[in-house]
């Protein structure tokens, strides 16, 4: 029996050093394509330590839109926004394209969780979706219902 | 020489697998190596050499699968 409720992961890795590499190659115009006005105030620091956070939230950017599974063409990278909340941890928070394709695919709720060691950035997206599609879509089996988790 | 241009920002940017001078026109750079967020640096690059700018319809995995996809990608920026 199915409840019409599922859920999608994605995952990604980034290395740091190539998030450094950009930002010293293309400055401004990479991180502006790329990065929210929040998203650069939540990365202060050193170089090193910014490049770290950067890195992670591309990883969370990518593994969000592996959520999301577009078809053509890809949600603008700032429309996948990680927001740190006051109490430390992040959430993510979709616009435009991106919360388009977040509705088509019924997704009520989605977890983040962040994080970098050395020159590995990483992060974990998990979506809470209502539509039912994916129970069925894959194997025609449907998929036993799940809760999500905190983003902590 | 637009050719040579992309396989010398895809072996700068890229960071592929393979030599680049053993990736024929229709092979999939995703499956030598090319990420999403090496794309980015490709798309840049490629900015920078054209002098043109990617609009956000040309954002897709598609648009960088292969040289000849992104020699094509560059004909509709550049026009004739």
């Amino acid at each position: 029996m199915s409840t019409g409720t599922n859920i999608r992961v994605g995952m990604d890795v980034v290395a740091v050093h190539q998030v450094a590499d950009s930002v010293a190659r293309f400055g401004t115009r990479y991180l502006q394509r790329i990065y929210t006005e929040h998203e650069l105030s939540s990365c202060a620091g050193s170089p090193t330590i910014r490049a770290a956070g950067l890195a992670a939230r591309f990883a969370a950017k990518e593994a969000t839109i592996k959520v999301l599974r577009p078809v053509g063409h890809q949600p603008d990278w700032r429309s996948v926004e990680v927001r740190r909340q006051s109490g430390g941890f992040c959430t993510m928070a979709l616009s435009g394209h991106a919360a388009e394709l977040a509705d088509q695919a019924g997704i009520a709720d989605l977890a983040v969780s962040l994080t970098h060691e050395g020159d590995v950035a990483a992060a974990v997206v998990v979506a809470l979706c209502h539509s039912g599609a994916d129970a069925v879509e894959q194997s025609g089996v449907p998929v036993v219902p799940v809760h999500c988790g905190g983003a902590e | 020489m637009m050719d040579e241009t992309i396989r010398n920002i895809l072996a700068e940017h890229g960071h592929l697998s393979v030599d680049v001078a053993k990736i024929r026109d229709e092979d999939d750079l995703y499956q030598v190596g090319l990420t999403s967020h090496a794309s980015v640096n490709v798309m840049l690059s490629l900015e920078d050499e054209f002098d043109v700018e990617f609009p956000e319809a040309m954002l897709r995995k598609s648009t960088f699968e292969s040289i000849a996809a992104i020699r094509i990608a560059l004909s509709k920026l550049t026009g004739p």
